[in-house]
Formats: C-alpha cells, sequence, structure tokens
C-alpha cells in the first residue's frame, strides 16, 4: 500500500477504465473527435464582425436569393479549434518520414511560405497593367531561365496548373508542331512503367495511346518501342527516372530513333529531383518535360494541392507554347505576350489552357528554394536523394524482395515486391503496419510491374539517424509479413480511425451531408430562419 | 545548404553499406559524356535565407500592391477582407505539408475537411453533390464542356458571348484537340444579357450550353429560361460562377435549373496572388451525374469498429485506375485553397455570407452612381452584383494605364480581355468588393473625369 502524497496523487490505484477503453466524449486525452461543422455549426453565428444592414433597394434584377442557403457558421474560437482538432487527425512531412515514391515529400522551409505572403506577391491582381507587376514578372523570368538551364532547354510554357495540366500542355505543343507541318498523327507510345497520367492525357488530347513493353531489368524494351515507330506516331511519353526507380540509359538513343521517325519525346518530369544538376533532358533529346515545382522545388502539397506544372521546350516546340508567356527585353523591362500581341510575337501559340498566368503562388516558392540551393546545392539535393534511396534498398533487401536490385544503383526510390511474404499477407497489411510504427506508408501497388509493389522514396531532407529508424522498422514489419504475423491484419490500431470500409463508401456514395431528422428541440437548420 | 541533413561523415558511412566509392558512382547509368561533374555554369551558388529574402522583398516592391492603389479590378479574380485565422490554421504543418489523402486512417483531417467543403459548395451552387475541387474556374468550365459531351454524346458547344474571354480561351485550346465543335459569340453592349440570341443558337446537336452568372459585363442572365431552352433540345446548361460572393445575395445556378455548376472559388479565403493558385470549384445537380464528374471526390464511410470516417472514392472514373479511359487526366486538387475557402465561409456562415454580399451590392450601387455622374461615361448595367460596365469615349486600355500612374487601378479594360473587338475597346469592367472605400470611388471618380475632361 502506497502512502498517499500531500496532494493526495496516489501511483498505484487501480485504473477506472470504461469497458472497451471507451470515454464518455469520444475523445482520448489528445486523440479528440471532431463533429462536422454543419452538426456545430448553426444559421446565425458568425466569426467575422459585419457590416450593419443597409437597406437600399437592390439592382439584382429580380435574382435575389430568398431561401436559405444552409450553411453553418462558427464564432472565431470554435473555428479555430474545430479546424486545429481536425488538423491533429493528419499525418504530415512536418512530423516525419513520408517515403511516397514518385510523389516526393520533402522537407518545406517556411522562409518560402514568408516570401509568398510578401504584399508585392499576395496583394497583385492578374490583369493589372504590366507596369505595375514588374516584379511578378521578374519572379515568373528568373524561375523561367533557372528551370531552361537547369534542363538544358529552349523555352518554358509556365502556366501549366499541375503535373498533369503540363503533360497535356506538352502533348498540345506536340500535335500543334505536327499540325503545323500538316502531319496528323494518331498514336502516342506509353511505355508500362509511365504514370497513370500519361494515357490519360494522350487520350484527352485526342490520340490513341499503345503501350510498351518494359523489359525484365525495369527499363523500357527499345527494341520493341523501335519496332513500332512509324509515320502514324506522334509521340513517346517516357518518364525518366522511370517508375521502378531506374534511370533510362537509352533515353538519347529512343529520342534519336523517334525523331528520326518524325515524332516527339515528351518525358514525364516527376522525378526530375532525382537527377537535377547531374544531367541535363535537353541533352537527352527529350522536346517536352513538365516539372513539378511541388516535388523538385518544394513546395507544399497542401493535402493534394496546388501543384504547379511547368513545361520545358524544345527549339522545335517553343513557337507552339501556350499563351501567356513573359518576354524579357534588351533594356530590362518585362512584357506579357497575351492575345493582344500574339499575333505579331507568339504567332504559332495553340492558345490558352487556363485563365491567368499560373501558379505565382508556387513560382514564388519555388524560386526562393533554387536560390536557397543553388546550382551547387540543387546538385547535391540529386546527390543525397540517390543517396538515400540506395541506402534504404541496400539495407533492407535481405528482408524484402528488391527485384531490381541488380539493374544498378537506384535513383531517388527504392522499389520492393511483396514476394517471400506468408501466404495472405499483403502489401497492403504491411503498409498499415507502417502507420502504427508511427510512419506514412510508402506508395503501394504502383508501378504495375511489379506484384504486391512498394515504391519508397526518402527524398534528400532525411538525416541518417532517421533512415536507420525507418529502416529497423520497414525491416521489422517485412519479418512480420514473412512470418504470417495475423496482427498485421488488423492494423492500423493506434490511428484515428482502423481501416476504412472503402467498398461501402464506393457503393452507396455519402459524398455531402444531409440532414439528420430532426430531434425534438433542437432547431436545425431549416428550421432556424434564414434573413 | 540548410535544409540537407546528411553529413560528410554520414555520406561516407552510407557508400560504405551500399558499397559504391562516391555519389558520383550512383549515377553511372547517366551516359558519361552527358553527365554533369560540378555546378551549372552561369547560376549562382547557394545564398542564405537573409540573402534570399532581401532578393525577392526587392523583387516584391516592383509590384504595385492592391492595398496601396485605388483599387477596381475584377473580371475573374476579386480582392475581398479574408480574415487572419484563415491564413493562421492553413499554414498548420498537418494540413500545409500533408499529401493527397490515400491513407485515410491518418488523413482523417483534410478528408473531412473536404467532406464539409463539398457540402458547402453543393449548398452554395445549389446542386447535389460537389467535387474536392479544381485547378482553377477555367479548367473547371472546360471539363464541364467535356463532362457535358460524355453525358449527351453530342459535340456541338454553345458558349455565351458574355463568358469570361479567358475560359472561352480555354475550351477552345482544349476542343480544337476533341474534335468538339465551339459555337461562340462576341458580348453585346446592351443593358441586359442577350438571353434570345443565344437561346436561338441551340440545337439538336448541342451538348451544352455554357453561360456565365453573373456575366463578364457585370449582368445577371436569366439561368432558369436558358435552362428550359437548354434541356427542350436535350442539351445541358453550365453555368460559370466567378464571383462566389455573389451567391449570398443571388439565386443559386442550381435552383435555376443548371445542370453542372462551375466556377472560381479565389474570392473567399484565397486571395489574388497574380493569379493563382486559385480554387476551381464543380458541382452537378443531378446525383445521377456523378460517375461522368473530373476529379477527387470524398465519402462517408466506417471505419472497422463502426466509426464514421472519410475516404476518397469513385476512383474507378479516374486516371491512375482508368488510364486511357479516365473521365479527366486531372491528378490534383486546390486542396490548401480549397481549406481556405471552407474556413473563410465556416467563418461567415449563412449569416456573414449575406451581409458581406449586401455589403459588396451596397458599395458598387454607390459606385456605379458616382460613375454614371462622370461627363462622357455611361455605367452599361440594369442589373449587377459587385461588378458592372462603364462605357467611356475612348480606348479604356489607355485610361487604365494612365490612371495606374497615379496609384488607381479603374478596373479590366474590354480592350485587354477582347483585343480584337474595335467596339468594345471603351468598356471598363469595374469591380468593387467590402475592401473599397467611399474615398476610393471618388477618387476614382475624379480621376475619370480628370482623364476625360
Amino acid at each position: 500500500m502506497t502512502t498517499p502524497n500531500q496532494s493526495g496523487w496516489r501511483p498505484t490505484l487501480t485504473l477506472d477504465r470504461r469497458a472497451g477503453g471507451t470515454t464518455t466524449t469520444g475523445n482520448k486525452a489528445l486523440m479528440l473527435e471532431e463533429p462536422l461543422i454543419f452538426e456545430i455549426g448553426n444559421c446565425e453565428t458568425a466569426g467575422v464582425d459585419l457590416p450593419e444592414p443597409s437597406g437600399t433597394k437592390d439592382r439584382l434584377g429580380g435574382f435575389a436569393r430568398k431561401e436559405q442557403i444552409g450553411l453553418p457558421g462558427l464564432s472565431e474560437p470554435e473555428t479555430v479549434r474545430h479546424y486545429t482538432r481536425l488538423s491533429r487527425q493528419n499525418y504530415a512531412i512536418d512530423l516525419g518520414l513520408f517515403p511516397l515514391g514518385s510523389c516526393t515529400m520533402k522537407h518545406n522551409p517556411r522562409l518560402n511560405e514568408k516570401i509568398a505572403r510578401m504584399p508585392g506577391f499576395a496583394d497583385v491582381h492578374p490583369l493589372q497593367p504590366v507596369d505595375t507587376v514588374q516584379g511578378a514578372l521578374g519572379v515568373i523570368n528568373e524561375l523561367a531561365q533557372w528551370l531552361i538551364k537547369l534542363t538544358g532547354m529552349h523555352g518554358v510554357a509556365m502556366t501549366p496548373k499541375a503535373g498533369a495540366h503540363g503533360e497535356l500542355c506538352g502533348i498540345l505543343c506536340i500535335r500543334a508542331a505536327l499540325e503545323a507541318k500538316g502531319d496528323a498523327r494518331e498514336v502516342i507510345l506509353v511505355p508500362e512503367s509511365a504514370h497513370g497520367t500519361n494515357p490519360a492525357t494522350a487520350a484527352f488530347a485526342g490520340y490513341r495511346v499503345e503501350n510498351i513493353p518494359a523489359t525484365p531489368a525495369g527499363r523500357v524494351d527499345v527494341a520493341a518501342l523501335k519496332a513500332r515507330l512509324g509515320p502514324d506516331v506522334a509521340g513517346v511519353m517516357i518518364t525518366n527516372p522511370n517508375t521502378c526507380g531506374l534511370f533510362e540509359p537509352d533515353l538519347k538513343e529512343i529520342s534519336d530513333a523517334v525523331h528520326a521517325a518524325g515524332g516527339y519525346v515528351y518525358c514525364d518530369g516527376a522525378n526530375f529531383n532525382a537527377i537535377v544538376g547531374r544531367v541535363r533532358p535537353g541533352d537527352l533529346g527529350v522536346d517536352a518535360m513538365h516539372i513539378n515545382l511541388h516535388k523538385t522545388f518544394s513546395t507544399p502539397h497542401g493535402g493534394g494541392g496546388p501543384g504547379s506544372g511547368p513545361v520545358v521546350l524544345s527549339e522545335a516546340l517553343c513557337p507552339y507554347g501556350p499563351l501567356p508567356f513573359s518576354e524579357l527585353h534588351a533594356d530590362g523591362t518585362l512584357s506579357l505576350v497575351e492575345e493582344e500581341t500574339a499575333g505579331e510575337r507568339h504567332p504559332h501559340s495553340f492558345g490558352r489552357m487556363s485563365a491567368f498566368h499560373g501558379q505565382m503562388g508556387m513560382f514564388t516558392r519555388a524560386l526562393a528554394y533554387i536560390l536557397s540551393h543553388g546550382s551547387d546545392g540543387l546538385r547535391q539535393v540529386a546527390g543525397d536523394a540517390v543517396l538515400n534511396a540506395n541506402y534504404v534498398l541496400r539495407a533492407c533487401e535481405d528482408v524484402l524482395d528488391a527485384p531490381f536490385a541488380s539493374s544498378g544503383p537506384c535513383m531517388h526510390e527504392a522499389l520492393f515486391s511483396d514476394k517471400g511474404f506468408a501466404e495472405g499477407m499483403t502489401t497492403l497489411d504491411l503498409a498499415k503496419g507502417m502507420i502504427d510504427e508511427g510512419y506514412h506508408p510508402m506508395t503501394m501497388y504502383f508501378p504495375l510491374v511489379v506484384h504486391g509493389a512498394m515504391l519508397v522514396e526518402p527524398t534528400e531532407t532525411e538525416s541518417k539517424a532517421g533512415l536507420d529508424q525507418f529502416i529497423a522498422a520497414l525491416r521489422s514489419l517485412a519479418e512480420r509479413a514473412r512470418a504470417g504475423d495475423e496482427s498485421l491484419k488488423v492494423a492500423p490500431i493506434h490511428a484515428p480511425r482502423r481501416r476504412l470500409d472503402e467498398t461501402l463508401a464506393a457503393r452507396k456514395p455519402v459524398l455531402a451531408w444531409h440532414e439528420p431528422s430532426p430531434a425534438a428541440g433542437i432547431p436545425t437548420l431549416s428550421e432556424q430562419g434564414g434573413s | 545548404m540548410r535544409y540537407l541533413p546528411l553529413t560528410d561523415t554520414d555520406r561516407e558511412a552510407m557508400l560504405g553499406v551500399i558499397g559504391a566509392p562516391t555519389i558520383d558512382a550512383l549515377f553511372t547509368d547517366v551516359p558519361s559524356d552527358l553527365y554533369l561533374d560540378g555546378p551549372i555554369d552561369g547560376l549562382p551558388l547557394h545564398a542564405s535565407e537573409m540573402a534570399v529574402e532581401k532578393h525577392m522583398r526587392h523583387l516584391s516592391k516592383k509590384n504595385l500592391a492592391a492595398a496601396d492603389a485605388a483599387f477596381f479590378l475584377g473580371a475573374g479574380a476579386y480582392r475581398h477582407h479574408v480574415p487572419a485565422t484563415v491564413d493562421h490554421l492553413i499554414q498548420r504543418g498537418e494540413f500545409l505539408t500533408a499529401y493527397t489523402p490515400y491513407q485515410p486512417e491518418i488523413a482523417q483531417g483534410t478528408l473531412q475537411m473536404l467532406f464539409e467543403f463539398q457540402t458547402q459548395v453543393a449548398k452554395l451552387y445549389g446542386c447535389a453533390v460537389a467535387n474536392a475541387s479544381m485547378y482553377d474556374g477555367s479548367t473547371a468550365c472546360w471539363e464541364a464542356v467535356a463532362m457535358a459531351g460524355r453525358v449527351t454524346k453530342k459535340k456541338r458547344v454553345v458558349l455565351s458571348g458574355a463568358l469570361h474571354p479567358h475560359y472561352a480561351e480555354t475550351v477552345k485550346t482544349m476542343a480544337r484537340f476533341t474534335e468538339d465543335e465551339i459555337a461562340d459569340a462576341l458580348p453585346s453592349l446592351t443593358p441586359q444579357p442577350d438571353n434570345a440570341g443565344l437561346i436561338a443558337r441551340i440545337d439538336e446537336q448541342t451538348s451544352c450550353v455554357v453561360v456565365q452568372y453573373p456575366d463578364i459585363l457585370g449582368r445577371i442572365p436569366d439561368l432558369a429560361e436558358l435552362a428550359e431552352a437548354a434541356h427542350a433540345k436535350g442539351a445541358l446548361l453550365i453555368a460559370v460562377n466567378t464571383e462566389p460572393v455573389a451567391l449570398g445575395a443571388i439565386k443559386s445556378p442550381g435552383e435555376q435549373g443548371a445542370d453542372i455548376v462551375v466556377g472560381e472559388g479565389q474570392s473567399i479565403g484565397v486571395g489574388l496572388q497574380f493569379g493563382g493558385p486559385y480554387l476551381g470549384l464543380f458541382a452537378v445537380r443531378d446525383p445521377k451525374h456523378v460517375r461522368q464528374m473530373p476529379g477527387r471526390l470524398c465519402g462517408e464511410t466506417v471505419d472497422a469498429e463502426g466509426k464514421r470516417g472519410f475516404v476518397l472514392t469513385l476512383s474507378t472514373r479516374e486516371q491512375h485506375i482508368r488510364r486511357e479511359k479516365a473521365t479527366s487526366n486531372i491528378c490534383t486538387n486546390s486542396g490548401l485553397c480549397a481549406l481556405a475557402f471552407s474556413i473563410h465561409l465556416t467563418l461567415l456562415g449563412e449569416k456573414g455570407l449575406r451581409a458581406l454580399a449586401a455589403e459588396n451590392h451596397r458599395l458598387a450601387c454607390i459606385a456605379a452612381d458616382r460613375l454614371a455622374k462622370v461627363p462622357g461615361a455611361k455605367v452599361l448595367n440594369d442589373t449587377f452584383f459587385n461588378e458592372f460596365t462603364v462605357l467611356l469615349p475612348k480606348d479604356a486600355r489607355e485610361i487604365v494605364r494612365a490612371l495606374a500612374h497615379d496609384s488607381v487601378l479603374a478596373g479590366v479594360s474590354l480592350g485587354r480581355l477582347f483585343p480584337t473587338v474595335d467596339a468594345l475597346s471603351g468598356g471598363l469592367v469595374v469591380a468593387v468588393t467590402e475592401t473599397t472605400t467611399e474615398e476610393d470611388i471618388e477618387t476614382l471618380g475624379n480621376a475619370l473625369e480628370e482623364v476625360l475632361a
């Protein structure tokens, strides 16, 4: 029997634990449940100070809204608490390693956030007179110069709003160039290991997609690709480094063959972070390549976006790039080529692919990141990213099958498969086990060329000590999967939610909140008066 | 190099584990004649935090910020006050630096937010289902046109002349490659939108009619009449809204019969940012059209313990599953912008949005009355929300450039938006929001009087 201390606290008291570890509130200490805004808000509360009603006659022409919209409001403190509580249900790069192969999650410097919020960038309208936005155009121009020099290309289309939008831009440039020659071609070749967006993009741009197989070593089957080239092939969409985490050493040879057959080479540049400062895609014969600024130059993913996908272009494709683009003059001033002036200065442009000038807020962040690293630092970025990936590959290949480990060094990501797992144990189980270990899982079941694929990309912003801990966790999970440890089948058990029923979500889609039947005495959103 | 944690000692130790002599040796697959063995010539070396900030501040100062001017620009991007709470919350690392919520057990924060966002957008638009956002309003508009083609299996697209010309250009660019036939027109400078002219262009081959609400000149078209005419020919009505604050004052497009409602969400929570990133909104009135929608969708479900949770769903429409048969090649959304929108709209609520809309309209009425008194100027609109068109006796582009020298950003000239149409060159689209003061309005009125004298 322990003697109570002065405050009455007795460390050995039996816990009054409710059945199943549940609590009255549903909260568990720092793990807090949070209702929807529709369940806690109402139509009478606002978290902003409002102007007095004016009562003037409106000029809405009979279209004034009379019905209630049904938008709940929360006061400012309730709003802060709601979203802060929600944020705590999220894994994020600020919390730890995010080893998503091909998605590239690295540290997001806060300097870049500070810069993007400078009033001269954040509080500027896209259609202001050009004289009043010379600094914004300066950012676009300076970033464009870096992208051109780092890739060895001729020009860059800055407007695409994400990687897949950049792919579309590149393919439209190819199509416009061919049309200008009166050469209507119908087919785009896409190797098996390409990103899923590649075939979707080509199809969206009106092309027929044909797949090119991969070799057993995880690279493009060059012979098969060459054999398929012909007068109907508009181009090839290739990913380099590819999605098996390998560099395509024959890209120059492929480019030469495609060009000889009258087509163009699109390179998916999602993985440019692995080679930046080490080799220039222009030297490999690439005609167009998008660069995911958020990946290579670290702008935040924000839970899914926004992205930014400028497209560097070869001399052959430059004239066809989209509007608007910026132009630097001898006197140092910058102008914008829009529809108004395109006829004289950019007559072959395929047109506009979105309103305004692109993801300016991403440009400022990316430029700040580039200037911070400099050309020496960017070269080190690729080096450390590749070093970290190979370290993970070699440290785990005895417990996890690494199908292309003998194909040479991997680039920025290491690919494993589920070969060797006990019967019934899957990649999904291992991935969900990672969650309980405090990590976001790696990319699963991609690329498709490997069974039960696990694509691990540590990136260059992880320390050796951090990697060693991750490797220890991965090795232990691999051993459990090989041994058929059934407890992995119910992982995660420590996350805010256990495994979610995705089949139910798809079979009976509930895509918006609907008011439940009103309980007596509690006014629902529709019962509260609208103004 | 402050973002790179590895020390040279670490690198040596790790190379030892790998069995490679140097980092360069890991790049042996790169053809040796093309391998760069040092920093690229002509590019600067790394710089300190202080040096980078100084350089960027220098560039930032070369721009005239809206707050430093009497500011009246709109035409698809609007300056509103964003409460400090919004930016504070979106900078929480767990939101800012999270990835797409593909692992729902540890992404419930983003997923619940998206579910709330989808519901807010659906209610605002008067629709059944909204998606988890698109790149921006213009690309959402194009995706809506493509979707109408899939639903109706028809190829003729009728664009209203008063659709934002950048949106129309985006649709036309994309349609060149999908063989959609675009029937477009120029805006008529009439006090009311030309619904009769638009209806006359709808035929049996029409997949959709695309109309902006309020339109590029600020007028408010009668969507119910257009919906009826479109449906009579088997076409869908696509309503495009570039100013969501307006929907706190005017009827939703969905309740008037629009089938697909798309728009730009930038006004609520996002800020001007010289054109991006912005926030595309996308919703459908009829839930049966969900499987033809582009983009991500978040849905409600339960976990293994029966607790409510959220997941990304219906992904069999998407590119990573269906490859060349996907509904769209879109692979991302504007998650962080959607979060900003949702937080701002939650702070406003029903009451706040209506009050904000009323204030925008009140100030716009004051501005329209003031500018109508400028000798030589004429306000075109009978109807408007917070934006209207002033007809001036000379090229509005010149006037806008001249006034900018005195820190008066007078509006968007129709000449900039429609450079090839001389008849529109006198048009100036003026936008007013709650950030506009009556003093700003007086400044603009006086400046116009001076420049036209």
